[in-house]
Formats: C-alpha cells, sequence, structure tokens
C-alpha cells in the first residue's frame, strides 16, 4: 500500500465525529430533494411527470432495499419482490375488507411483511449464494402461486379490483393527485434516508464485513445468522412500503406484482444503477423506468432494444453506472493528487 | 383442492397409467433441458439464465424444418443441430466474456439475450401461437395399457429422451473427451496447462447443452403450442430441476425431472390452481432439509 492509498484508507473509516456530520449531512440533503420534488407541482401540472415520479418512488424504494441485501449483504435475493407484492396486497386487502386509517393498514402491512420476512428468512439466509438465490425465488413463486389459487381472497389472477378506498385523513387526501404525489416522494426520501442510516450505522458496516468475510466475521463474535435474518426482515419493510406506494398509485395489486419478473427488474435495476454507491438504484430506477417508456413509444420489439442497452452496461461499463461515474472521478482525482 | 379426484385417480388403473405418461414425457422433456443447464453450470460455472430460449429455438427450427422438409426426422435435426450452433456462437462471442465476472453481470447478459431472443422469435415469426401438428406417422390408433391410453409419441419421446439420457451419462463417465470435459470442470487450469484448448471444451460443452434443449423443444413442438415466451416457464421449470437434483449432477437432474413431471401430472388432479405451487414448495422442503440438492456435493 503506498502512503498515498494509506491515507486515504485513513479517512474512509468511520470516526465518531465525521459519522455525526455525514449523518448531518444526509437528513440535510434529504430535506432538500425533499424540497425540491414537493415544489414540483408549482411549476408544473404535467400529470405524466408527477406520475413518473410516484413510480419512480415505488421502484426506488423497492430497489434500494434490494440493494441492502445485494450490495451491502452480499445475499443476492431473487424473490425480493415477494415482499413489494406482499406490501401491495396486504395493504389494498386491509383497506378493502377492513376499512381502517391509511395510517392504520400502513402500520399493519409493516408488521405483517415483518412477520413473514422473519419466517422465510430463518429459512432462507442458512443457505449461500446460488441456493439463497433459488429458495427466496421458490418462496416468491410459492406466495405468487398462493395468490392465484385462493382467488376467493386475492381475486386470483384478476387481481384486487375495484379500486382501495383511499379516506382522508389529518387533512391528507390520498385520493387527490398532488396530494399522492407529496406523500410519495415524502415516503421515498423518508425510506430512502432511514436506509441511509442504517447503512452507515455499525449495523451497516458489520454487514460489509460478512459480504466481504463471512468467516472472519463470525470470529470476531458475530451472530452471522442474526444480522442476515435482520437486514432480511429490514429489506422486506422496504420493500412493502414500496409495494403500497404502487398499490395506492394503481388503486389495486396485481399478481404480477408478486411474480419473479419483478425481481429480476429490481436486480436489473442494481446493476444499471450501481451496487456500490447508495443511490446507484436510485438512479438504475429513473434510467430503467425512463428506458421503458421512451422505447415502448418508439418500437413494439422494445425487449431488443433494452437488451442491447443492458449488454452494453454488462459488457462495456461492467458495472452500473454510478459505480461507473464514481469510480471515474476517484481515479482523476488520484491522478490529480499524484501530479 | 380436489382430493377425491386424486383418491379417485389412485384407485384406477387406467387413470394412473395416462397420468404416469403425462407425468414422464413432462419429466422427459424438462431433464433435457435441466441437464444442459446442469451441465454448463458444473463445467463454465455459469448459470444460464437463456437456456429456455434454446428450447424455444429448437421448437421453432423443428417447426419451420417440418413446414418446408415434411420430415419428423429432418425436423428434429434441424431443432438439435440449430441450437447447437446457436449455442456455440452465443458462447464465444458474448459469454465467454464475463467468465470469472461478478455472478450478476453473468445473469444480465443473460436476461438480455432473453429479451432479444424472445422479441427475435416475434420479429422471424410472429407473436401468435403456432403449432407444427403431430406427424402422420404417429397419427395412428393410441395403445391402450391397463386400460390407459398412451399415444405412440409420447414413448418415442420417452425413448429418445432416455436415450440421450444414458448416452451422456456414459459418455461423460467413460470416454476420453467426457473424462476431459470433467477434467475441465474439477480443474481447468491444470487441463489447459496440458496444452488442451479449454475455450474449446467451453463453447463444446455451451452447444452441447443448447442442443440438448433445442432437442427438447423439438420433440415438444407436435404436443405444445409455440409462442415466444415459451422458454420462461420451461427455464424456471428446469431451474427447480436442478436445484432439487444438486446443481451439477446429471443423475440429480434426471431424478428431479421425474419428480416434477409426476408431480405436476398428479398435482394438476389433487390441487387444479395450486399445481405450480406444489413445485414449489417442493423446492423449498428439499432445500430446506438438503441445502445442496438430493445429489448436489457440498458447497465449497
Amino acid at each position: 500500500m503506498t502512503e498515498l492509498e494509506a491515507g486515504r484508507a485513513g479517512t474512509l473509516a468511520p470516526v465518531r465525529g465525521g459519522a455525526a456530520l455525514g449523518r448531518y449531512r444526509d437528513v440535510l440533503i434529504a430535506l432538500i430533494a425533499f424540497a425540491v420534488l414537493a415544489s414540483l407541482p408549482l411549476f408544473t401540472g404535467s400529470k405524466a411527470l408527477l406520475d413518473f415520479v410516484i413510480r419512480c418512488s415505488a421502484y426506488g424504494l423497492f430497489a434500494t432495499s434490494l440493494n441492502l441485501l445485494v450490495g451491502y449483504t452480499g445475499l443476492t435475493s431473487f424473490g425480493h419482490g415477494m415482499f413489494f407484492g406482499l406490501g401491495a396486497y396486504s395493504f389494498g386487502l386491509i383497506m378493502q375488507k377492513l376499512g381502517v386509517p391509511i395510517p392504520v393498514a400502513f402500520v399493519a402491512t409493516l408488521a405483517i411483511t415483518a412477520l413473514i420476512a422473519a419466517v422465510i428468512g430463518a429459512i432462507c439466509v442458512r443457505l449461500k449464494e446460488i441456493y439463497f438465490a433459488f429458495v427466496t425465488l421458490a418462496f416468491q413463486m410459492l406466495i405468487h402461486s398462493t395468490i392465484l389459487s385462493w382467488a376467493s381472497f386475492t381475486g386470483g389472477d384478476q387481481g384486487l379490483r375495484g379500486g382501495i378506498p383511499r379516506p382522508a385523513f389529518l387533512g391528507i387526501n390520498l385520493a387527490n393527485h398532488v396530494h399522492l404525489y407529496i406523500a410519495s416522494c415524502a415516503l421515498l426520501i423518508l425510506g430512502l434516508l432511514a436506509m441511509r442510516q442504517i447503512a452507515q450505522s455499525p449495523f451497516g458496516y458489520t454487514l460489509r464485513m460478512i459480504r466481504d468475510n463471512a468467516a472472519r466475521a463470525s470470529f470476531l463474535g458475530i451472530d452471522v445468522w442474526r444480522a442476515k435474518l435482520t437486514v432480511f426482515v429490514l429489506a422486506a419493510l422496504f420493500a412493502a412500503m414500496g409495494g403500497m406506494v404502487m398499490a395506492l398509485f394503481v388503486s389495486g395489486a396485481y399478481p404480477e406484482f408478486a411474480y419473479w419478473t419483478i425481481s429480476g427488474e429490481a436486480i436489473f435495476i442494481n446493476m444499471l444503477g450501481g451496487v456500490s454507491t447508495f443511490l446507484g438504484p436510485m438512479v438504475g430506477t429513473v434510467l430503467l423506468l425512463l428506458l421503458n417508456d421512451t422505447v415502448t413509444r418508439f418500437t413494439e420489439y422494445h425487449g431488443i432494444v433494452l437488451g442491447i442497452v443492458i449488454l452494453f452496461f454488462a459488457l462495456g461499463l461492467r458495472k452500473g453506472l454510478l459505480d461507473f461515474v464514481a469510480e471515474w472521478f476517484s481515479q482523476r482525482r488520484d491522478a490529480g493528487e499524484r501530479r | 383442492m380436489d382430493l377425491d379426484a386424486l383418491a379417485g385417480c389412485l384407485s384406477s388403473s387406467a387413470c394412473l397409467v395416462t397420468q404416469t405418461t403425462s407425468g414422464l414425457i413432462i419429466g422427459m422433456l424438462l431433464f433435457l433441458v435441466a441437464v444442459g443447464l446442469t451441465l454448463i453450470f458444473g463445467v463454465l460455472k455459469v448459470v444460464n439464465f437463456s437456456h429456455g430460449a434454446f428450447y424455444m429455438f429448437g421448437a421453432y427450427f423443428a417447426m419451420t424444418a417440418y413446414q418446408f422438409t415434411g420430415s419428423f426426422a429432418l425436423a428434429m435435426l434441424a431443432g438439435a443441430a440449430g441450437t447447437a450452433v446457436l449455442g456455440l456462437i452465443f458462447e464465444r462471442v458474448f459469454m465467454s466474456r464475463v467468465y470469472g465476472a461478478d455472478v450478476l453481470m453473468q445473469l444480465l447478459v443473460c436476461y438480455a439475450f432473453v429479451l432479444i431472443f424472445d422479441d427475435v422469435v416475434r420479429l422471424i415469426w410472429g407473436p401468435e401461437f403456432k403449432s407444427m401438428g403431430m406427424p402422420s406417422a404417429f397419427q395412428v390408433m393410441p395403445l391402450f395399457i391397463a386400460g390407459g391410453v398412451v399415444p405412440p409419441y409420447y414413448l418415442l419421446l420417452i425413448g429418445v429422451a432416455l436415450s440421450a439420457a444414458i448416452v451422456l451419462g456414459i459418455g461423460l463417465s467413460r470416454s476420453r473427451i467426457g473424462k476431459v470435459i470433467r477434467a475441465a470442470a474439477q480443474n481447468p487450469g491444470m487441463v489447459s496447462a496440458l496444452g488442451i484448448n479449454t475455450g474449446l471444451i467451453y463453447g463444446g460443452v455451451f452447444a452441447l447443452g443448447g442442443m440438448l434443449a433445442g432437442l427438447a423443444g423439438a420433440l415438444a413442438a407436435p404436443v405444445r403450442s409455440l409462442t415466444p415466451g415459451m422458454g420462461f416457464s420451461v427455464l424456471i421449470e428446469s431451474f427447480i430441476v436442478t436445484v432439487i437434483g444438486g446443481m451439477g449432477s446429471i443423475l440429480g437432474a434426471l431424478i428431479g425431472a421425474l419428480l416434477l413431471g409426476l408431480i405436476r401430472s398428479y398435482g394438476s388432479l389433487g390441487f387444479p390452481l395450486f399445481t405450480e405451487g406444489l413445485m414449489y414448495l417442493f423446492m423449498v422442503i428439499v432445500l430446506v432439509s438438503k441445502p445442496t440438492g438430493l445429489f448436489g456435493k457440498e458447497a465449497a
């Protein structure tokens, strides 16, 4: 290790004072981001743009939560979409059948998701790598099959139709498009901030250690199984939040929300944006949704176009966009320092 | 749930024969796809997510060849040989670039090709359902075994798949090239140091895997309808097979495929809506009790 690199590594180590400073900075960035997003309806009346941001919120929460597993812990889940679907369905069913206020349904959905994620996670996180990936996929498809076959409760392949009631609470009326938009943005920013706090906490660094060397983490007295299970449940909660935003947006829930392709898309989003930067999945979300929207407008063969773009990322950049940019900047800075 | 139907079938020999044969042909087709998958994983250490596309291409190639020549044998040949060439090109041009890269990158390349291949099929053959039709040679009276109806084509299908399994099993364990392949799976560096072109082996194994999937597609073409997305469900099912049997194990793929075929055919009687769910449930149970699959070696 050269002197320079040693110096850089030193500044990277989490220092108590530095961490607190970083935390204030994150909160500040979140506040600014929320202010910018929330003021958007003042400048534009474009419903399509607001819809786009709402969809970005739903998918962004979902994709970023997956990155807690993939990027930070090294757990490649192929079945993370089950929690997106579970969130959408639980929320929709609670609202339709029980008619409780929205915040109550929100909390109840998180509780249900946590419970199910704890059970599924307890089974899954014992397994490694490809086996973990497949057992999560199997659980996802099990939930998907259950949704399809339990038609009397879930509506089967028709999905939860008839709209989700959205009674006003605390002066917020989610049936109003602008209110729904601002609520989605708020959930997105709050969710991202919470995930950022988790990633930067000592627990977050424990996860990175497990990813890099689980045996060493175990020797250092860390209960690897429990740490993995905890992050599995946490990630599920944020994915369910994304699912709830989606259910509110489309006023329903459909079996596709729990189908495995939605997990595939989330993985794709992560790879597109980058997994070693916190905001990578968010960048990937915006990229994919933009790409999907524009490509479908021009050609019915959007699979070919999308495929070629993916190939460009996988074979050309060999990493996600934000990772690529971050690396490029750090290389430039290094070159500058050497000069 | 319809447990009465299941119980009724289990007590009737005619129904037992019919359900078991249909389970066997599902299982045999799955085996042909899954064994390629497991072979590619065993030797190349790549999870080929685009494997279902080869099954799809095999079916479309066979259909086209049958329409032009009217010969069933040529149709099978076109399905198998066409996908073998496709597999070789795909491996040499694209997959070989991501060996040793992040698993997610390999997955992404395959996923890209799933999208591309499906659209290519849609472009060439159109988006609607196609069917090849049963060749006239097999449009004869079905056999009756213990009161159960068994079309002769089913017997051919089971026979071809079983022969492929036996040839593959013996070829890999006895022949020189089989030994080289197994050696390359164990230690590619050593094999390459002995002057054997590992790139050629990798390409060959990928082509062989593609060919088996293509053959499965060609065999399935007379009895299933063809659509651009047909590779997808087969892919997922053959993944379940390889995982249940143990990644990299050919015997495991055979047993896993047969079990899954039987679960499908009997499950469709007892749990018509939850048949797919049964397969996933089975996979979960196997993985939880034996994480490396029934015949898998302990993961490194």
